[in-house]
């Protein structure tokens, strides 16, 4: 197998960490609602998925 | 940049969520309902009579299961970001990305986010016995983050510095120890609790396998145009 480096302009280190910082953090936060945080509606609703899913629920 | 991890990203995510939610409903829902009679008092594990394990679980209810769609589709949507952000650190240093390769980002997404913190705190049927939620919440969260920076470490890290320190951060959660309730006192019958705990297990491997194929693949399709890494 062989990986060429994109060596284009565009997708230098630097102009991809910033994005790639906030779509993680704004998939961190999607998961972090419907999986961790303690709210009573939020955790009612998503009581089956967090129990499918793994994360600590009650 | 940002329009191609977030399109990738969210795509792979939600439609994985949706195949997920159907597999939770049909081989995972019925164990944790079946449970909740337990949890409920409706039946009683060690009564004065034996328990049929074959239980009626009630009818198919809408609202409940719709809902457990969506969030399902929101943790996976999530789940597909993180992936596809990462992707892209890991192509803008050289590593190409493909549906081939994504399937290795699912497995590694799968170690991190689901089977590490099992190895802690295994998937909980309604009703078991279990530490406080918060201190529980913290471990699972540091656990996945450890598990998953290791796991980069592994996979780009060179030289056995990087691979040393990959091993500790694996370990370290599970030799502090997961929080661990105080005595047993769960009503549900340990055959139902694992068939749950395997049951929310493989159902996360075969979505998460799923998420890698199709993240890798979008994101080498939503690159195309501009110049992407071939894998040979």
């Amino acid at each position: 197998m062989t990986a060429k480096p994109m060596t284009a302009a565009g997708a230098s280190r630097a102009s991809v960490l910033f994005p790639a910082i906030a779509a993680f953090a704004i998939g961190f936060g999607l998961i972090f609602m419907s999986g961790l945080v303690q709210a009573e509606t939020l955790h009612d609703a998503a009581h089956d998925v967090r129990h499918a899913t793994g994360f600590p629920c009650h | 940049m940002f329009s191609r991890i977030l399109t990738s990203g969210l795509i792979a995510g939600a439609a994985t969520g949706l195949i997920a939610a159907l597999l939770q409903l049909w081989f995972v829902q019925p164990v944790l309902l079946h449970a909740e009679l337990y949890e409920s008092g409706q039946l009683a594990h060690f009564g004065a009579e034996a328990v049929s394990a074959h239980q009626d679980l009630g009818s198919f209810e809408w609202t409940r299961n719709l809902l457990s769609v969506l969030f399902t589709m929101m943790v996976y949507a999530g789940y597909g970001l993180m992936l596809v952000a990462l992707m892209a650190v890991s192509e803008s240093r050289g590593n190409a990305v493909t549906a081939r390769q994504g399937l290795l980002w699912g497995l590694a997404g799968y170690l991190t986010m689901q089977l590490a913190p099992a190895f802690g705190l295994a998937p909980e049927v309604p009703g078991v016995a279990a530490a406080d939620v918060q201190l529980r919440a913290i471990w699972w969260l540091g656990t996945a983050a450890t598990t998953g920076l290791a796991l980069w470490l592994v996979a780009f890290g060179k030289g056995w510095a990087a691979w040393g320190a990959a091993i500790v951060l694996i370990l370290a959660p599970h030799l502090i120890g997961a929080p661990q309730p105080d005595s047993y006192a769960g009503p549900v019958p340990p055959e139902l609790s694992a068939e749950f705990a395997g049951r929310a297990l493989g159902a996360g491997a075969m979505a998460w396998a799923l998420l890698g194929l199709l993240a890798g693949w979008f994101w080498q399709r939503e690159g195309q145009g501009a110049p992407v890494p071939q894998a040979a």
